[in-house]
């Protein structure tokens, strides 16, 4: 972890950051260090796990993340943002490598994440897709369409982690996981800091169902 | 040259689609409840590859472009206003920013569901969709050519939208990769149809001494082959959606050459009439009769 936090220092120019950049990065952290099977020498195969950024703002985590598994090299991080630098406020699949996903904008990434599966899945490709959005991202009603139709359509392929940080205006605790569930998604809510939770919440599988996984990071002050 | 059966274009991009997605594996079909009744037996054939996704058309579009990065080449059907307009975003960022290609598929245009109103018409899709580098834009203008596009679309590379409309010409023309067709050589002004007016443009061109281009291809512009056929410095543009939609590429195509341009197309003002679509070429001038007149207003005031 300190390494980590090291890396985005190097963005960040400090060991305090912001709570979009830090909301993320135990989930992401997990995901690249126990979950997902990819890696820069398999970023071209297609049977690799594919993990989607939603939320793309405040990237600083997933970029120390990217870095510290070695998809480009820890000189990018420092001067980001700049004219000369690929890693931008929003991440950019076209810049970056191992970036599945350009992302910014809010209430992409879920759809796009349930066309990725789909895709996959007429291929006979097993791979898993992960993809992250925020909480209040998941109030775009483009995320409603997809989380309806991925359980109708039995995407069990596809995991979504709502990183919650209580950040949604009209919020009600708990009813992320039940909004989920009532669509008959497998969904559960977890410490969304505590590693051995998130890794056994998102190394889940159910036959026949997508899984969702709330991860709780902070409580609204 | 063959004769069209109006109403079938739509009929046509459904059975070329399946006929797709039957042959290759490559091809998928994502499609928003319109259409359904076209779809049935090619999403029993191929359930992975034909998706329904339901009444959710920025989902649809996304879901279009997520399949398309797995490799997939995704055909993505729904009325073009619910496809371009409402999903726009989507068409921007899913596709275009992501980087990967597709052939997104609108039907209605600017007036086959004239009974229904403002809200299944989209004049402005073209103008719209212009607004994004790099995208292709057809208009085919019989079955043929809605046939031959999609085929070509489905197994190159890239964006594209493929309007089809059941406004039809007499005419098909054979794939050019995008040049205009000279269908009428004058020497003087040079009329510029662009998807399913031609018809009404050699009407209403009868027994004036001008050339007469054709191309379903709206987007990429072929500006090359209109400076080589560029008579007299008078331009008309006809195109069946938006009124000017492509002055900035004949603008850019004779950047250098003094002229004179004419946009026709539809109207910017909501009409908020219902009738046929007969009725609305006729309201924005698009048919011969006011096609004849606006040219005659047009090269009159040049002599």
């Amino acid at each position: 972890m300190s390494e980590i936090k090291r890396l985005m220092s190097l963005m960040t120019g400090d060991e305090k950051h912001s709570a979009a950049a830090t909301s993320t990065l135990d989930v992401i952290q997990v995901l690249y260090e126990r979950v997902l099977d990819v890696s820069p020498q398999r970023a071209g195969d297609a049977h690799r796990d594919r993990f989607l950024l939603s939320k793309g703002h405040g990237p600083m985590a997933y970029y120390a993340i990217l870095c510290a598994q070695g998809f480009f090299p820890e000189d990018w991080l420092t001067g980001w943002a700049s004219w000369d630098s690929p890693l931008g406020r929003h991440p950019d699949r076209n810049l970056v490598p191992g970036v599945e996903i350009a992302s910014g904008s809010l209430g992409h990434g879920l759809p796009l994440a349930v066309g990725t599966a789909l895709g996959l899945r007429a291929q006979g490709i097993g791979s898993r897709v992960v993809v992250l959005v925020g909480d209040a991202e998941l109030d775009e009603g483009s995320n409603h369409e997809a989380l309806e139709l991925a359980s109708a359509l039995e995407l069990d392929a596809l995991t979504v982690v709502v990183v919650d940080n209580r950040s949604s205006s009209y919020a009600v605790p708990g009813r992320i996981e039940q909004r989920f569930a009532v669509e008959g998604w497998h969904a559960v809510t977890v410490d969304g800091r505590d590693h051995d939770v998130l890794e056994k919440a998102l190394s889940h599988r159910e036959v026949g169902r997508p899984n969702a996984v709330v991860a709780v990071v902070e409580e609204k002050k | 040259m063959s004769t069209s059966n109006p109403g079938s274009n739509r009929v046509q991009f459904t059975r070329t689609a399946a006929g797709l997605v039957d042959a290759d594996l490559s091809v998928a079909l994502v499609y928003a409840e319109i259409s359904g009744q076209f779809f049935g037996p090619v999403e029993a054939r191929h359930p992975d590859r034909v998706v329904n996704v339901g009444i959710r058309e920025q989902l649809l579009v996304n879901v279009g472009a997520g399949m398309a990065l797995t490799g997939l080449r995704p055909i993505v059907h729904t009325f073009g206003s619910f496809l371009v307009e409402r999903a726009f975003e989507q068409v921007k960022l899913g596709f275009g920013h992501q980087g990967v290609g597709g052939v997104l598929v609108g039907s209605g245009g600017s007036f086959d569901v004239a009974e229904g109103g403002r809200t299944h018409q989209t004049p402005g899709d073209v103008a719209l969709l212009d607004t994004l580098p790099g995208v292709s834009i057809h208009a085919p203008s019989t079955p043929q050519e809605v046939d031959a596009v999609l085929r070509r679309t489905v197994a190159g590379a890239g964006l594209h939208y493929v309007r089809v409309v059941e406004q039809v010409n007499t005419r098909s023309f054979p794939e050019a990769r995008g040049r205009l067709h000279v269908v009428r050589r004058g020497s003087g002004a040079t009329v510029i149809a662009l998807g399913p007016v031609l018809d009404a443009a050699l009407a209403a061109t009868e027994g004036l001494d001008v050339t007469v281009l054709y191309s379903s291809t709206v987007r990429p512009f072929d500006g090359r082959g209109l400076r080589a056929v560029l008579g007299t410095p008078e331009v008309v543009l006809v195109e069946p959606w938006l009124a000017g939609t492509s002055s900035r590429v004949v603008a850019e195509a004779l950047h250098d050459v003094p002229h004179r341009l004419l946009a026709l197309g539809v109207g910017r003002e909501e009409l908020r009439r219902y009738g046929s679509p007969e009725d609305h070429v006729r309201a924005h001038g698009l048919d011969a009769a006011g096609l004849r007149r606006s040219l005659d207003g047009f090269l009159g005031a040049a002599t």
